[in-house]
């Protein structure tokens, strides 16, 4: 295939050592990093809704805030792909536990809450996007299948989208089976052409195989990698946070991708 | 202001749901009026409902080399990949392409979370999942698409959109994206839900359940009926299959407005038709048929059918044959997608089983009846939870004028 070529133009981040992408940017020079309060703040959601919101939904809106805020677009017009590779785990917990004990008690609002779209549900109600909202997953391949969904949107239909890949951290039995430990988000105002707010150009190509290795980053500890689904991001955000480089994601179970961030023109 | 796509061609399609097994069965049981929904011999303690089950699952386990994706979700997609030749017409797109070159879009809800249930239900003494379900790979909601991924011998881009009720009318844009842009010659798209006792408890804690089979636009509808479903299309470019129906268009929207409650005017919903039909490059009024959401809620019906009357003339047939199905949630998409290719294939417009007593909401345009009519051009709408509307186009190759 030709490569896919897109422009960031916003980078969101959120893990419990790192409140935003900035704070990435310090950790990787070496600098320390006060860590955020456990809750995602979320400024975005309405104050009742933040404080019934999920936690799926908190880590959700805190990312794609920050990656909206730092492009400089309107949330209402830009269509958004969210990508999680098992949703709210806290809700799954709570549902399958109360399913198997006491099935007619079940919460509908927790229930509402399970869809694997509530971020993007949440999202577009707080922001007023009327535009293409998306949930998609991919097992452990979430980010850069994420990422090419996301990418091929804003090429196909030529507008800039925002991408967010979060996952909570597992909770009860559910924890064995998801091995996600803690949480991590992260999100990217994509653009089909360059204009004043990018960031770099990333250009992503298939390239049929799996990847056999752990993705490491000098300076970013291989346990925060692999704490989450959503955290085999923190390559990419590197690459971002040093201005150019490439790395590789896996799009699909056995295919991966690589990805070249040219810096800056 | 969006271009007309180039349409692509539907080389293969199939569905299984409670109407039976495959293309065939759903024809008839169409034709026949004959609904698929029985009363709910589904749940360990069965609420009083009326389901759209799928015979034959429970003694259809899966082939042994695929035993570790062993679950009812991924059961009911084996069954509905070996119906109507899709299996091998999967092979012959692989073999054409290259498995790097096809790509594989799934539709789901929720996946095998009914293996999850299950493995809650049997916690072992120490509080964790039994061996027998320590299979990792079921309990996420990418199941579907990973176990169908590694049954198709696929290699390509794979992914599962979970949107709720939408996701598997989201999967034929993704598919249109990635084919266009030449990532991928072609995609295998679809999904599968299963009953499961999350969807079951979980839409009667919402009261969405209906007590007797659902009645979509009737006067007195009182909720929906559950139903589960496998279904599946072979999307590729049209030289490769230039007799094969057409997807023509599509549209996606959101409400912004409430989490399981639509937009009081259905403005997202309006918004992925008028989405739809300019990407398909029509006007309204060339739209012969129309396969509703028609989920019997009471506000879904009653927002979709002022929409309809809004925007389409009387010419325009519709109906929901959710009565026929039950609503198959991550399934609808697809299943009622080929209900509007069996309505263009045998120019049969399905009457709208259930609605005996008219909503008054309900214009002209409502087939309460089969119309034996010719079909060139079928819509299909599919709403979900958290305002997530999209709209698919179909045309026969030859759209009659």
């Amino acid at each position: 295939m030709s490569a896919l070529a897109v422009y960031v133009e916003g980078i969101g981040l959120w893990s419990p050592q790192l409140p935003d992408f900035a704070a990435l940017r310090a950790t990787l020079a070496g600098e320390a990093v006060a860590p955020p309060p456990a809750r995602p703040p979320a400024a975005l959601l309405p104050a009742g809704e933040r404080r019934r919101a999920p936690e799926s939904v908190l880590l959700a809106v805190e990312v794609a805030g920050q990656a909206v805020t730092m492009s400089g677009r309107d949330a209402a017009t830009l269509p958004c792909v969210f990508a999680s590779s098992h949703g709210d785990q806290p809700i799954m917990d709570y549902m399958c536990a109360t399913l198997a004990s006491a099935p007619s008690e079940l919460s509908p609002t927790r229930f509402h809450n399970s869809v694997h779209n509530a971020p993007a549900g949440y999202w577009t109600i707080a922001t007023g996007c009327h535009a293409p909202s998306n949930a998609v997953c991919a097992q452990r391949a979430s980010v850069g299948a994420g990422l090419l969904e996301a990418a091929s949107l804003a090429l196909a239909d030529g507008q800039p989208v925002l991408l967010v890949c979060s996952d909570t951290a597992g909770s009860g039995p559910l924890t064995e089976v998801t091995a996600s430990t803690a949480p991590f988000g992260c999100a990217l105002v994509l653009s089909p052409q360059p204009g004043a707010s990018t960031l770099g150009r990333l250009v992503l190509h298939l390239c049929p195989g799996s990847i056999v290795d752990a993705p490491v980053v000098p300076g970013v500890p291989a346990d925060w990698i692999a704490s989450s689904p959503a955290a085999v991001a923190l390559p990419l955000l590197a690459l971002l946070a040093q201005g150019e480089g490439r790395c590789r994601l896996m799009a699909a179970g056995s295919l991966g991708m690589d990805v070249h961030l040219e810096e800056r023109a | 202001m969006l271009e007309p796509i180039i349409p692509l061609a539907v080389s293969a399609y199939t569905a299984t749901s409670a109407l039976g097994h495959g293309l065939e069965a759903h024809r008839r049981a169409l034709e026949q009026a004959r609904t698929g929904l029985r009363p709910n011999d589904f749940s360990l303690d069965p609420l009083q409902c009326w389901v759209g089950r799928v015979d034959d699952i429970e003694q259809a386990p899966l082939p042994t080399p695929f035993a570790a994706w062993e679950c009812r979700n991924n059961r009911l997609a084996w069954l509905g990949l070996n119906q109507d030749g899709f299996l091998d017409a999967v092979r012959a797109a692989r073999a054409r392409y290259g498995a790097t070159r096809v790509a594989l879009l799934m539709g789901t809800s929720t996946a095998s979370i009914g293996a999850t249930e299950e493995a809650y239900r049997r916690l072992d003494p120490d509080g964790g999942f039994p061996d027998d379900m320590l299979r990792l790979a079921i309990h996420a909601p990418h199941s579907l698409a990973g176990f169908l991924a590694e049954a198709l011998a696929l290699e390509g881009p794979c992914l599962t959109v979970s949107t709720a009720c939408s996701s598997s009318a989201k999967v034929f844009a993704s598919a249109e994206r990635l084919i266009r842009l030449g990532v991928v010659d072609a995609a295998v798209v679809g999904g599968v839900d299963t009953l499961c006792e999350s969807t079951l408890f979980g839409f009667n804690a919402l009261e969405l359940v209906s007590r007797e089979p659902c009645r979509p636009f009737d006067r007195a509808r009182s909720g929906i009926s559950i139903g589960e479903a496998a279904g599946f299309a072979l999307l590729e470019r049209v030289e490769a299959a230039p007799g094969a129906p057409r997807l023509l268009g599509y549209g996606e929207a959101s409400d912004a407005h409430h989490m399981s409650t639509p937009h009081p005017e259905g403005l997202g919903a309006e918004l992925a038709l008028r989405d739809a039909l300019a990407r398909a490059g029509l006007e309204p009024s060339q739209v012969d048929y129309i396969n509703l959401h028609g989920t019997a809620s009471l506000k879904n019906d009653e927002v979709e059918a002022a929409l309809i009357g809004r925007l389409f003339p009387p010419t325009t047939r519709a109906s929901s044959t959710k009565g026929f199905t039950g609503h198959t949630l991550g399934a609808a998409g697809i299943v009622e997608g080929v209900v509007a290719l069996l309505a263009i294939e045998h120019g049969l417009v399905p009457g709208n089983l259930g609605g005996g007593d008219p909503d008054p909401a309900c214009g002209p345009h409502f087939a309460w009846r089969n119309e034996s009519r010719p079909v060139g051009v079928a819509l299909s709408n599919s709403f979900g939870f958290g305002g997530n509307n999209a709209c698919l186009a179909f045309a026969r190759a030859e759209r009659i004028a």
